[in-house]
Order: C-alpha cells, then sequence, then structure tokens
C-alpha cells in the first residue's frame, strides 16, 4: 500500500480497545473525517436543508447537495441528479422495487438469485405476489458462484427486471455483473444492482457496469449509519413516479392535485438524514483518498491469505470459492459439529468479533443444507494478524467442543 | 472487552449442556401428539419443533420430545427442558418463568443468547396458549 496500514489504522481510534473486528460486511468502523463531519453539522450549523435563508441553512443545503455530487462522481454517474440518498440499501431497494413493478402486468417476470440478501429478495417476492407476476431465482454452482447458464435460461423476453447482487454477503462471491446487465438489456429488461457488498471493496463505474439502478449504504462504507442511496439512470428516475410522498419532493400541491420536485429531490421527501448524508460524502472522499485501487488490493490479499490460513485448519469447511479471485471480503466457515452461533460466542471470549447465523440469505442456507455459518469480514484496517488471531481463537473453540 | 472470560466460559458450555447438545434427550418424532409447535428465533437459524403429548383429560403433560437443529444452549435447553416439562401439569407450565430455564442450564446466559435459551420455554407455552384456544 503506498499509504501504510499503521496510518489507516490510525484513522480509526476505536481498533486501539484490542478487539479483532472481523465483522465490516455488517458495518464498517468509522474513520475520524467521517465521525468529526457528523458532529461539526450539529456543532456549527445544525438548521434543515433546502429554503432557509440564513447562513446556516444555506452550509447544511451546500453540504447536503455536495454530498450527492461526491457520491455520483464516485460511482461515475453521468449525470448528479442520478444520485438519490436514502436511509441505505434495504430502504432503496424496497423503493426500486415498487417503482420499477409499478406498471408490470401479471405473467411478467422478476429474475433474482439464490445469493440475494433478504432486502434483495423479499421486496421482489412481494411485489410479485402482489401484482401476480412470476417469481424466478437463478441458481448457484457447487461452489456458490452464479450459474450463468441458469440465468440464461431464466431470463427471457418477459422478464422486465433482473436483480442481483454484485457480492455475496454471506458467501463474498463476485457475481458477473456485466454479463448479467447485458442479458436483462437483451431481453429488454432493467438490472438493478445491491452494491451493499461491493462498494466498499471496489472503484464503482455504473456506466462501464451497465446497470440501470445501483443500490448501497453508507454504514458498509465508512459512513454512518442510517445513510446510503441508490443511482438510476436518468431518464428511468424522470419517467418513474415517486412511492413516498411528503415535504421536500413536491413541486406545487393544489386540493385538486401535486406535481414533483425536480431531480433528485422528487425521490427524497422529508427532512433526510442531513448529518449523516455530509458524513456519507465525506466517507467517499476518504476512500478515494486512500485510493480505490489500493483498497481492492488490500482486500483481495486479505482475502487469499485467510484462505490461505484456514486451508491448513483441520474440521473448518470454508464455504464459497477456493480461488481467491472469485470472492472478496468475506470468508464464511463451519466447524464440525459446532453451530456457528457458538463459534462466535467463544470467539468474543478471545475479542475477536464476527457474525453468525444465515447473514439474511436463507434461500442460499437453505441451498447449501446448513442452519448458518461463522463469518469473517474485512475492511481496509483488518491486518494479517487479526487473521492469524481468528485462526488461533478457532484452534480454541475446537478445544472447548473437542471437535 | 476484559480478559476474565474464560472461567465463565468453561463454565458456560460445561459437561451438561455439553451433553445434552451431544446426545439430547426426548429427540424425534412424537405420532400421536396433542400440539406440535415450531419454534421462531430467526436471528441464528435455529428451528425446532416441539411436540407434545396431554393426558385424556388435558390437564397435564404425558409426553415430549423434539425435533431440529440449533446451537448448543438452545439444543440443551430444549433437551433439559423436555425432561422436567414431562408429568407436569398444564397449570404449571403456564406458570413457569425465565428463571426456571435458566437454573435449568445452571450458566450465565449473555442477552445476545437469551433467545437461544428460552427457546424451549417460550415455545411449550405459544404452543399451549395455542391449542387451548383452538380448543375453546
Amino acid at each position: 500500500m503506498a499509504i501504510s496500514l499503521e496510518q489507516i489504522r490510525a484513522d480509526f481510534p476505536i481498533l486501539q480497545n484490542g478487539a479483532v473486528y472481523l465483522d465490516s460486511g455488517a458495518t464498517s468502523l468509522t474513520p475520524t473525517p467521517v465521525v468529526e463531519a457528523v458532529t461539526k453539522y450539529y456543532t456549527d450549523y445544525n438548521a434543515n436543508i433546502h429554503r432557509g435563508l440564513y447562513d446556516w441553512s444555506v452550509e447544511a443545503t451546500e453540504g447536503y447537495e455536495g454530498a450527492h455530487k461526491t457520491l455520483a462522481a464516485f460511482v461515475n454517474a453521468e449525470h448528479v441528479e442520478e444520485m438519490i440518498f436514502t436511509a441505505g440499501t434495504t430502504s432503496a431497494l424496497n423503493v426500486i422495487a415498487s417503482m420499477t413493478t409499478a406498471n408490470m402486468q401479471p405473467g411478467e417476470e422478476i429474475v433474482t438469485t439464490l445469493l440475494e440478501h433478504h432486502s434483495n429478495f423479499v421486496p421482489w417476492q412481494k411485489a410479485a405476489e402482489a401484482k401476480g407476476l412470476v417469481f424466478k431465482t437463478i441458481n448457484v454452482q457447487e461452489d456458490g458462484c452464479l450459474d450463468l447458464e441458469d440465468a440464461k435460461q431464466k431470463i427471457t423476453s418477459k422478464t422486465r427486471v433482473v436483480a442481483f447482487t454484485a457480492v455475496s454477503n454471506a458467501l463474498g462471491v463476485l457475481t458477473p455483473i456485466k454479463e448479467l446487465c447485458a442479458l436483462a438489456h437483451e431481453n429488454g429488461a432493467i438490472a438493478v444492482v445491491d452494491g451493499a457488498q461491493h462498494i466498499p471493496h471496489f472503484k464503482v463505474d455504473v456506466q462501464d457496469m451497465g446497470c440501470d439502478f445501483y443500490a448501497f449504504s453508507g454504514h458498509k462504507m465508512y459512513g454512518p449509519t442510517g445513510t446510503g442511496g441508490f443511482y438510476a439512470r436518468r431518464e428511468h428516475l424522470l419517467n418513474m413516479e415517486p412511492v413516498v410522498f411528503g415535504g421536500d419532493m413536491i413541486s406545487e400541491v393544489t386540493i385538486q392535485a401535486s406535481t414533483w420536485n425536480e431531480l433528485p429531490w422528487k425521490f427524497e421527501a422529508g427532512t433526510p438524514h442531513i448529518a449523516g448524508g455530509i458524513g456519507l460524502g465525506v466517507a467517499a472522499d476518504y476512500m478515494t483518498s486512500v485510493g480505490l485501487e489500493t483498497i481492492e488490493q488490500h482486500e483481495q490479499d486479505m482475502t487469499a491469505y485467510a484462505l490461505e490460513v484456514f486451508g491448513t485448519l483441520d474440521g473448518v469447511e470454508v464455504y464459497g470459492p477456493t480461488d481467491p479471485l472469485k470472492r472478496i471480503g468475506v470468508v464464511s466457515f463451519g466447524i464440525g459439529g459446532m453451530h456457528p452461533h457458538d463459534v462466535a460466542e467463544l470467539l468474543n471470549r478471545k475479542h475477536i468479533a464476527v457474525r453468525a447465523g444465515h447473514h439474511c440469505a436463507m434461500p442460499l442456507m437453505d441451498h447449501l443444507a446448513i442452519p448458518g455459518t461463522t463469518r469473517a469480514s474485512f475492511g481496509i484496517y483488518t491486518s494479517k494478524d487479526d487473521i492469524d488471531a481468528l485462526a488461533e481463537a478457532v484452534e480454541y473453540t475446537k478445544s472447548i467442543f473437542t471437535v | 472487552m476484559t480478559h476474565s472470560h474464560d472461567a465463565m466460559t468453561e463454565e458456560l458450555y460445561r459437561e451438561t449442556i455439553l451433553d445434552h447438545n451431544a446426545n439430547p434427550r426426548n429427540n424425534g418424532p412424537l405420532d400421536d401428539a396433542s400440539f406440535s409447535e415450531a419454534s421462531l428465533n430467526p436471528s441464528c437459524g435455529d428451528r425446532f419443533t416441539l411436540h407434545v403429548k396431554l393426558s385424556e383429560d388435558g390437564s397435564s403433560v404425558e409426553a415430549v420430545r423434539f425435533e431440529g437443529i440449533g446451537c448448543a444452549i438452545s439444543t440443551a435447553s430444549m433437551s433439559l427442558f423436555s425432561e422436567k416439562l414431562t408429568g407436569m401439569s398444564v397449570e404449571e407450565v403456564r406458570q413457569l418463568d425465565k428463571q426456571f430455564v435458566y437454573d435449568l442450564l445452571g450458566v450465565p446466559i449473555s442477552a445476545a443468547r437469551e433467545k437461544c435459551a428460552l427457546v424451549s420455554l417460550k415455545t411449550a407455552q405459544t404452543g399451549l396458549r395455542l391449542f387451548e384456544g383452538r380448543d375453546a
């Protein structure tokens, strides 16, 4: 790394308390510049945005709108107004599902995958149920990678939406984003990408991917919780009706009818998380300052190292592909005869924070025929020492259960 | 975080729990159950079904079996609880509280494991309530 790991870790004072944090896939830690930016809003210019004719409100508006510009550039959107802020990926995907299925007809198809987090699965399943749509899921291969041949079968001329994750939260598996977007478009469907586990690790280029929508969370990319949003191609935003109504999203309201504000505000009703949105912009800048290639390389290195170390542990099964280039940021594993909950609790006794359970991906767990996994996930501050500590603690949990 | 947990850890996974986890009692189907209730512990993916056979007059528990998989705490909870439940009066089952299960497990239960520990009690009482509601 051009910038040293020590320098990065110094930006995350919480790491000094001695915990080994391996749960960045659930939420990343927050660097000092982001914490300071959020605090500064409350201490220096705590005002609502838009239409305030005084300095604080102007500063808040500029900060919040500036964060939209930062994020639009961060994902390489063609236009600034293609960036909508929401409370995170879940709210983004719910809104996208409501809007894109609004005019769909019974018998038309939604295609998603077995790798999805529930938040990119249930909203589509419910929309299909409500509107008489056909809900299909693309299978995975034995190693957890998406079955592209199956995708070619499932996506048809009746398909209107293909919704898929760019990186599996449960296994860290990468999906073929460009191929899936192209398949969707060849069949006249739109492509919705869940970028929650993708944006923390890669330089995102929505134009290069060719997606129509890209949803993400701020709190997985070193920003505050309750932030995030989605990119959408402008033509969709112009043509779609909003599904959340209220203040700031309207142009004019009469007893007879209402008209909508210009993009992107048409899709941001109510007072938003202003401090959080500003903090999200700072988080994106922070990642840019570290270097997105540097981040990707580091996370790839940590993933490869973890796979290597786990390969030497007896009685431990790592789920997902063995090729580190087919995955990123996550090592999900099982220890023979031990429930993931017990593993995680024992790891916690050694001050190691991991996640255990179905990871909000119950269809995938059913497919793998396991109740859940123990998942270690990595961020820009993760070190080889962290992974060594995990491996040592795994041996300890085995000794308790005498595996 | 402190380093004082190791003694507790040994205690937590002491022999009883490990034994009931590895060899759960009353494990399996029950053909003539009065009611069967599925557990709901969505955070960790535990899935149990508790089968209960009541006496003919419906006043006491005659037999208990359970099926499914879960973590060591929840499996031991189901196993230990099933042993105690057998022979109990329905009224007693209704009155049972959390402490009854905690005493059975005999180890400190952290907030994160409360759902695991109480899965047996909750499933039994929910099943009983629904069964009696159906009867009424």
